[in-house]
């Protein structure tokens, strides 16, 4: 696209909103954890009554979620998709409402969790007036993305505005179906939802399971279709590749919730069809990762320069582990032992720090010297060192969550030589007080390498350069696609 | 296939109705049955809607996050059951909107906490975890004995939970608030009205033994009726196989 003479006057203000927005949820998200992680292994930091663990739990989970996760999603897809219809992005006005917008959802969820206001519907839990404020805001946003769908200059819709695409409606089918309920006083911030029991459950998990499937994996794809290729200077590896696992992965993951539910009331049919496509969808999954891996074919050598791709790279390794893994724990007999325990903990944030906080770490470096335009990073020695902390912190984190997991699944199951249970519940929580204090360690490591990242990102707004030997040479596009030239293919460049 | 996918590429609002369709197959199937299947909820005698009291103590676990660390669902294997107790059945939550079936058990199951620990134990134990079991994590709530139940309003929220489809009567909400406080303490004068539409199994005590109807009575009336409700007698020993006693 670099190649065209006339370059729109694309709208990156608001990306730049959206990316200072990302990394300051981040560290509040990533302290949050930090912070609940330490009061499992020292219940005494449960301080007064706002400050619990129950009440900061949602804080945390939505802080990473939905701000440091959701901005993200806006600010790439708000990037790439003005890059690759090559038109600006659609109203101004609108655009800048979905972050005002969507700042002040985040402040109202997040001030009614530490108050207890809470649905208590995991990862859905603000009440009724801020999912309604919410459904407004997300809606600007479909309208945003789909006008300047419309108002493409390209014939073709690249293949990560699909994915930005099926995230964005998807999560507004998912938010609106999970969310109605009725408000016992319109003054008042408490609801009842409409649904209860085991139809609330199912309901439950079919949102969850996809707030997963499609926030955390459909709209990061997109930032990886977006991303690895142009940090790569590579098109995507397949293109028909794209199509078969985009419409597969969207396709089977709606139904792979009921795997939270295995052996309890929901009725058995609905389970078993659970297991059955959360085990299919391992492959579409992995046609993602291989799709976006492949994609350095020709240019693997750029792994040793460039830590940004690295980042990416690394997420991508993530992606595929836990998603094979997680097909793994939606069998019933590895259920029967990993569900109610902390494997469940470690699958999520393999999931959530390697690949999502890790491919929006790419994109965070690749974007901050575009959009405030620098010639490169202050420094890519500080994101190699950032990138070895965070990685470290995530393998000391996973590890202790798995040796947590499996150890309290054991024990609970465990009988003695006369058939009784062989532990009281009370004995495998202090089972778990070494590798709690791992895994906050972790954690800590990974705080660590978010706030290198930050200065790292401070000192490139101001123009600085740490003056290092190995410049940033991927920024500049044009430098790019001429160290592209060795490679001469008749597949289209989509980015 | 691959070149017909171009009619796609070209055009968002196609794209756009082609994921929603895509999107919706799984979850309609998996879940408009539920709603419409007999056998997805079997019935079990004795499942009632919350007394107001019991509400309002469910309320209370919700605002803390208590579903964070305690599951409410017990299931259909052999440990948990010895553990737990008989596995949970639908019908036992179906009055719950939402259900707190939870997803983790930093803490132990509840599902059948009700008449297994005193009213005593359950106060000191949210008072200060710790000094009853020491190697607990829990956090500790002093503040629900000292805060004063709000119930003048507890019959909206009957209002609200019966438009969602639990069956409250017009004289369950119109005595709402009288049958909360009628709960909360040993000698009520309003007791019989509240058994009358409760049934003779609801527990009515002072839980707390403080003077005042706290969040804290609340919260042990609704701890101390998880799981209770359901008369469990007829298929006790289904699940448990106690063979190596």
């Amino acid at each position: 696209m670099n190649t065209l003479n006339e370059k729109p006057n694309y709208n990156d203000d608001i990306v730049k909103l959206f990316t200072i927005a990302t990394i300051f949820w981040g560290i509040v998200g990533f302290t949050v954890g930090l912070f609940i992680a330490l009061q499992l292994a020292f219940p005494v930091l449960n301080f007064g009554e706002y400050l619990t663990f129950g009440r900061l739990r949602p804080l945390h989970t939505s802080a990473v979620v939905f701000a440091f996760g959701g901005n993200a999603l806006f600010a790439t897809s708000y990037f790439a998709v003005q890059r690759t219809c090559r038109t600006r992005l659609w109203s101004d006005g609108w655009s800048s409402f979905t972050f005002w917008g969507y700042q002040l959802f985040i402040v109202l969820a997040a001030i009614g969790y530490v108050t207890g206001i809470t649905q208590a519907k995991e990862y859905a839990e603000p009440e009724w007036y801020a999912d309604l404020w919410l459904t407004f805001v997300w809606v600007a946003y479909l309208v945003v993305f789909m006008m300047t769908l419309k108002n493409r200059k390209e014939p073709h819709i690249y293949v990560a505005n699909w994915f930005f695409l099926g995230f964005i409606v998807t999560v507004a089918v998912l938010h609106l179906v999970q969310n109605i309920s009725v408000p016992v006083s319109i003054f008042g911030t408490k609801s009842y939802p409409l649904w209860g029991g085991v139809q609330s459950a199912m309901i439950q998990w079919w949102y969850a399971h996809n707030a997963v499937g499609f926030f955390l994996t459909a709209g990061f794809l997109g930032i990886m279709y977006y991303f690895v290729p142009k940090r790569a200077g590579r098109p995507v590896y397949s293109y028909r590749l794209s199509i078969l696992h985009f419409w597969s992965l969207i396709f089977m993951y709606i139904w792979a919730g009921p795997h939270h539910l295995h052996y309890t009331a929901l009725p058995d049919w609905a389970q078993t069809l659970g297991m059955t496509f959360s085990i299919m969808v391992w492959m579409p999954s992995w046609g993602g990762m291989i799709n976006g891996m492949m994609t350095l074919s020709g240019a693997w050598h750029k792994l040793r320069e460039d830590p940004v791709l690295k980042f990416m790279i690394i997420s991508l390794s993530f992606y595929g582990m836990s998603t094979f893994e997680g097909p793994l724990m939606s069998i019933k007999e590895v259920n029967a032992l990993s569900h109610y325990t902390d494997w469940t903990i470690g699958h999520v944030h393999s999931g959530a720090l390697g690949w999502v906080a890790f491919i929006t770490f790419g994109a965070v470096y690749h974007l901050v010297p575009v959009l405030w335009k620098r010639s490169g990073l202050y420094s890519l020695k500080l994101v190699n060192t950032h990138l070895w902390i965070a990685t470290i912190g995530i393998v000391l984190y996973i590890a202790a969550m798995w040796v947590t997991g499996i150890m309290e699944g054991l024990m609970w199951r465990s009988y003695d030589e006369l058939g009784f249970l062989r532990w009281s519940f009370v004995e495998t929580v202090q089972a778990k007080h070494i590798p709690y204090l791992i895994r906050a360690f972790g954690g800590l490591l990974f705080l660590a390498g978010a706030l290198i990242m930050v200065y790292n990102v401070v000192r490139t707004i101001r123009g600085d350069s740490a003056g290092e030997a190995v410049q940033d040479m991927v920024h500049d596009p044009n430098r790019n696609d001429a160290q592209n030239n060795s490679r001469s293919t008749g597949e289209a460049v989509h980015v | 296939m691959y070149s017909k996918h171009a009619a796609l590429e070209k055009n968002s609002i196609l794209m756009l109705i082609f994921v929603v369709i895509t999107i919706s197959i799984g979850g309609i199937i998996e879940i408009v049955p539920l709603f419409r299947m007999e056998t997805t909820i079997e019935p079990v005698k004795g499942i009632r809607p919350y007394t107001p009291l019991e509400l309002a103590g469910q309320n209370v676990y919700i605002r803390e996050g208590c579903y964070g660390c305690h599951s409410q669902q017990i299931r259909a294997l052999r440990d948990e059951v010895e553990r737990y107790g008989h596995y949970s059945l639908a019908a036992e939550s179906m009055y719950d909107h939402p259900f707190q079936w939870g997803s983790k058990r930093t803490g132990p199951d509840l599902a059948r906490v009700g008449g297994k620990y005193s009213d005593e134990w359950h106060v000191q134990h949210m008072i200060n975890p710790q000094s009853l079991v020491p190697e607990s994590i829990m956090p500790s709530y002093p503040h629900l004995s000292r805060r004063v139940l709000n119930l003048a309003d507890i019959g909206d929220d009957l209002i609200a939970l019966r438009a969602v489809g639990v069956p409250y009567t017009d004289e369950m909400i119109s005595s709402a608030t009288q049958d909360a406080y009628a709960q909360a303490s040993q000698d009520s004068d309003y007791l019989d009205g509240l058994f009358e539409r409760y049934g003779e199994k609801v527990v009515a005590r002072n839980f707390d033994g403080e003077t005042h109807t706290s969040e804290m009575d609340a919260l042990v009336a609704y701890l101390q009726v998880l799981g209770t409700m359901a008369e469990l007698q007829d298929y006790k020993h289904d699940g448990s196989k106690r063979s190596g006693q």
